[in-house]
Parts: structure tokens; C-alpha cells; sequence
């Protein structure tokens, strides 16, 4: 049974048919790629993934659990977590407290009103920030990162939700190349204990870090399947042939 | 160690780098006005009625019942990003039910109609977010807003339409409040009184503001959608701090119900929940200090204006509003208070860090 199952997902806007029957499969531990053109719906499916969108048809279910219906803050605490496309981490706070913000998130009211749990999650917290390497930013205000810097923040965050699934939207958008090959080498290690449906535009970063990839053009799904497979389609090497 | 640490395990040193005081003491190090600033207030609020004359002594009481009601709008605002335009609905509502208390039920005591006031504003305050907040989905900041004018606006409606409370003309003459046998007055010992209940709700506020619940509302101000995806449950957070808001806008009712000794249907309605929204922005939001700062600076001014100005002291008050908004936009306690002092941080102290590592 895999991790995160999706099918038959459609998504109306109006006249607009943003997915038209996708479906997705992410086994455990397992780096799951979504590419497509512009347009392709790959946002739009993410969002249905993350519970920002609920489909108008179609079915999501996350470890044996129907979801479609479930609120974001239900599918967080169900282990499901999403970084934004748009970079969203909370510019006046420190990186410490940004990521204070996303561990504390589990703890009950009261110790959060009398503030139980931050002496036991502070080693959580610098454990996080040197992952990403950014400890030694951390009583600088999110703000002042560059936008890589804030990208790491953000995934940071994301994962100290502890989820058992990780959805990222273009981690690596805006990023000079060293960022990426960075962010490469950062996400690897989580693949211990996370699986990750990443959506991306730089094919090299995603051929180097996943292990499968689904192809979405026009709202449905075009081919799915390991890397090597999509590589040697034909209509997906149509599709990239026609854009350029 | 964590589960997110595996894998990528930082070499020993570097942890012990991250763990040593001195990077903690990193923000300690930085000079801190807010204190200071806090001390220096309540100083010259002790001593204030030995200086004043006496009648002043009675309007400054009635501008530190107003600075706890100016807290109550912070707290929503300045710190939840909820914007109660009818922050006057559990003031006023509060005020109405302690002068029904003391009038139908002789029942003055301050051990009574102090806590009756706090409570009826918090039921109040969670009704209303029932209404408002609490749907499945979180609501948005305009709809919130116009739902709880509306609530003030009605409230305002009722009561001068009912005989019961008095109608256009509200509720006189209710008798003093007491404490024990003794029979509390308008004059210093009303006024240090108020101080005292001021200081205590302005220092657990500050201590809810500062916890790790202090650092979910920062969350849910700045951008509610991105904690909702962490599992925070952005409505009953909403639901919680308005309802706190609630109480403490109740407890500054009763007060001024006792203070004024009549409670009228304008302490329900819209005036006085725009007056609360002028004192916070003219002050500063979210330090709850700056709410202190803008109510006693609005209303000392508007003591001297409408003494020395007669007929132009609004116009006046509005211009000096106006021209703070639109340059401090972040109130005038931004002329002495950095961002980061502002906004705080919420990492533990010392010793709790000590007390967590193995």
C-alpha cells in the first residue's frame, strides 16, 4: 500500500479545467518528481495534495486515510507537510522562532501558554538550523536571509512538523547553481524517515534526487514511471521538444 | 535527538558551538528600552495623585480604566491580527450587567461585580467568536471586522430601545462599589485601585504574550494561512485570545460603570470601539505598552485641547491622529522601540536550556 494515494483528481476553476483525472502514487521513502509544462497543473495538484484546494472529483488517501475532505491543519497533524511555492516564512521573527513556530505546533495549549515545551525542543530547533546551515543566522530576523537562505528556512520548517510526507513547490526556485546543488545535498538525508512529492522546472536537480517521476501536461497524466522510463518516453520527450 | 536530525548529523563541536551561552546570550546582549520605558510609566503613575489636584486625580482614573480596555484591543490586534471593531460590545455589555447587578440585587461588592464584570465579557467575547471565528474553515479579517461592528451597532440599538436598561438615557446613579464595609469613591484610593488591576492584567498579558502561545498568535498575525499547515488550529487559537480580549474588556466595563457612577447605551456602541482602535494606532500596536502610551496621551490631550480650544479642539486631535498615522504608521512608541524589540523573541531562557540538556 503506498505512502500517499491520489486518483481520478480534478480541479474546476470556473471554465478552467486546472487537472482533468490525475492521480499520483508515492510509495514510502520514496523522492517523487511532478513535472509538466507551464500550466500543466502541477500547482494545482500539490494543492489538493496539501489540503489548499479540495478537488471538485477524486479521491486522496494518506497512509489508509481518506483526506480529500481534511482541513490543512488535520492533514499537518495526519503527518503531512508543504512548503510553498511563494516563499512564506514569517519575516519579522527569528529563524529561531520560525522554526520554534512549526515544532511547537504539536503541543497542547496550556504548555504552550506556559511555556513547557520550548527548553525541550530548543536542541531540535539548533539541530534543525545547523541541517540547513543557517545556525549562525538564528536571532537575525527571517527577513534579512537571501532568498536561497529562505528557501532552506522553509524546508527547515517543513520538516520540523516531522511528516511522514513532504511536499515541496519549487524548492529550488530563484536559486543560483550552488544553491541547488546545496539544496541537493539537503534534502537527501531525510529520505531516512520522509517521503517527498517535489514539483520543479530544473530537470537536473530532479533526475539527481528522485526516484520516480509523473509527467502531468494538460491536467492529466501523461506518463509515470522511474526516471529512466520517463527519459526514454517518446510523448515526454515530445512534449520538452515541442516547449523548446 | 530528534528524527529530523538523522542522517546529516552535525559534528560534535558545532553542536556544542550551538549550545554554549554565548550564542543564547546573542539577543540578551542588546540594550532593552521596553523595561525601562515600563518602570519609568509606573513610577510616574504612582506618584501622579500626590502631584494632581483632585479633580484630575478622578479624570486620570477614567483614563486607566481606559488603558485596560485599550489592552483588550492589543491583545486582538496588535497581537492576533483580529480586527474587533466592536471591541466596545463586552465593555459596554460588562458595564450594563454590574449596574443591573448593584441595581436589581444590591449587589456591589467588588469581590463580586469585578469578577461578574471578567466573565460576562468573556461569554460574551466566546459567543460572538462562536459566530464569527469558529466555522470550519477560518473566516476573513473584513468579515470579522463588519461582525463585530455590527454586534456593538446592535447591541447599541437594543439597549436604547429598552426600558429595562434605561433606554436612550441608560442606566443612573448606580451606588459606589464596595470593598468589605468600605464604600469606594471616585479620588485616589478608586484611582490606585485601578492602577493595581492595571498593572496585573498588563503583566499576565505580557506573560501570555511572551510564552510559546505568544509566539503561535505572531504566527497567526503574520500570515495565518502558512501555521494552519504546521496543525495549528488557527480558529480556536482566534477564538481563545478574543475571548481573553473579552474578559479584560469586561473588567475595564464594570470599572468605569462604578467609576462614572451611570452606565448609557454609548459605552456599547460604535464611538467607543473606534476611540479603542485610535488609542492602540495612535500608541503602537502589539507592545501592549504603546496602547498605554496612546490612551493616556489621547485623552490628556483632549483635556487640555477642549480646555484651551473650545470649539476647534477635535479638528485639532484628528490633525495630530492623522499625522502620526501616516508617518509612525507603527504609533509613536516605533520613536523609542527597534522591530526586533517589537516583534520579541520566544526561545527559552538559560535556564530552561540547562534544564533540558541531558
Amino acid at each position: 500500500m503506498p505512502l500517499l494515494e491520489a486518483a481520478g483528481i480534478s480541479k474546476v476553476f470556473g471554465k478552467l479545467t486546472a487537472l482533468d483525472g490525475a492521480a499520483l502514487s508515492v510509495g514510502e521513502r520514496e523522492f517523487h518528481g511532478l513535472i509538466g509544462p507551464n500550466g500543466s497543473g502541477k500547482s494545482t495538484l500539490m494543492k489538493c495534495l496539501a489540503g489548499a484546494l479540495v478537488p471538485t472529483r477524486g479521491k486522496v488517501t494518506f497512509i489508509n486515510t481518506d483526506v480529500t475532505s481534511l482541513t490543512p491543519p488535520e492533514r499537518a497533524r495526519a503527518g503531512m507537510s508543504l512548503k510553498f511555492q511563494i516563499t512564506a516564512v514569517l519575516p519579522t521573527l527569528t529563524l529561531y522562532d520560525n522554526i520554534l513556530l512549526a515544532l511547537q505546533a504539536r503541543s497542547s495549549l496550556l504548555d504552550l501558554a506556559f511555556s513547557r515545551s520550548r527548553g525541550r525542543l530548543h536542541e531540535e530547533v539548533m539541530t534543525l538550523l545547523l541541517q540547513f546551515r543557517l545556525a549562525d543566522r538564528a536571532f537575525d530576523a527571517a527577513a534579512t536571509l537571501s532568498h536561497g537562505q529562505q528557501q532552506w528556512l522553509e524546508i527547515a520548517m517543513a520538516l520540523a512538523c516531522r511528516p511522514r510526507l513532504l511536499l515541496l513547490d519549487e524548492p529550488t526556485g530563484g536559486m543560483s547553481l550552488e544553491e541547488r546543488r546545496v539544496t541537493g545535498e539537503l534534502l537527501q538525508p531525510i529520505k531516512q524517515h520522509c517521503s517527498l512529492v517535489i514539483v520543479e522546472h530544473d530537470l537536473d536537480f530532479i533526475r539527481d534526487i528522485c526516484d520516480r517521476l509523473t509527467v502531468l501536461d494538460q491536467g492529466k497524466v501523461l506518463a509515470s514511471g522511474t526516471v529512466a522510463e520517463i527519459q526514454a518516453n517518446r510523448s515526454v520527450q515530445e512534449i520538452y521538444l515541442r516547449r523548446a | 535527538m530528534s528524527s529530523t536530525g538523522t542522517g546529516t548529523q552535525p559534528p560534535p563541536h558545532v553542536i556544542e558551538a550551538a549550545r554554549s551561552p554565548v550564542m543564547a546570550s546573542a539577543i540578551a546582549g542588546r540594550t532593552k528600552v521596553l523595561p525601562i520605558l515600563e518602570l519609568a510609566l509606573l513610577i510616574a503613575a504612582s506618584i501622579a495623585p500626590l502631584v494632581l489636584r483632585d479633580y484630575i486625580t478622578v479624570y486620570a482614573t477614567r483614563v486607566l480604566i481606559l488603558c485596560l480596555f485599550a489592552l483588550s484591543f492589543d491583545l486582538v490586534w496588535g497581537y492576533a491580527g483580529i480586527l474587533s471593531l466592536g471591541q466596545s460590545l463586552f465593555f459596554g455589555t460588562a458595564g450594563y450587567g454590574v449596574a443591573l447587578l448593584s441595581r436589581d440585587f444590591g449587589v456591589a461588592s467588588i469581590f463580586a461585580v469585578l469578577p461578574a464584570g471578567t466573565l460576562i465579557g468573556f461569554v460574551a467575547a466566546l459567543l460572538l467568536a462562536g459566530f464569527l471565528l469558529l466555522g470550519r474553515h477560518p473566516s476573513s479579517v473584513v468579515f470579522v471586522s463588519l461582525g463585530t461592528m455590527t454586534g456593538a451597532y446592535a447591541a447599541d440599538r437594543l439597549a436604547r430601545g429598552s426600558h429595562y436598561l434605561g433606554g436612550q438615557n441608560g442606566i443612573p446613579s448606580i451606588p459606589p462599589m464596595t470593598i468589605g464595609s468600605h464604600e469606594l469613591s471616585e479620588g485616589p484610593g478608586f484611582y490606585y485601585l485601578v492602577l493595581a488591576i492595571l498593572v496585573l492584567i498588563y503583566l499576565l498579558s505580557r506573560f501570555l504574550l511572551r510564552s510559546q502561545f505568544g509566539l503561535a498568535l505572531a504566527g497567526l498575525r503574520e500570515n495565518e494561512q502558512r501555521i494552519a499547515f504546521f496543525g495549528y488550529n488557527v480558529q480556536h487559537l482566534k477564538a481563545i485570545i478574543f475571548a481573553i480580549s473579552g474578559a479584560i474588556a469586561g473588567a475595564s466595563g464594570s470599572l468605569y460603570a462604578f467609576h462614572e457612577g451611570f452606565v448609557w447605551t454609548n459605552m456599547l456602541g460604535v464611538v467607543m470601539s473606534t476611540q479603542v482602535v485610535l488609542y492602540v494606532l495612535f500608541g503602537g500596536s502589539g507592545t501592549l505598552i504603546g496602547a498605554v502610551i496612546g490612551t493616556a496621551i489621547v485623552e490628556g490631550l483632549s483635556f487640555w485641547l477642549s480646555d484651551n480650544y473650545r470649539d476647534i479642539w477635535p479638528i485639532i486631535l484628528g490633525v495630530l491622529l492623522l499625522l502620526v498615522i501616516l508617518f509612525r504608521p507603527l504609533g509613536l512608541i516605533s520613536l523609542v522601540l527597534g522591530e526586533r524589540e517589537r516583534v520579541g523573541h520566544f526561545g527559552p531562557s538559560l535556564k530552561e536550556k540547562r534544564n533540558a540538556a541531558p
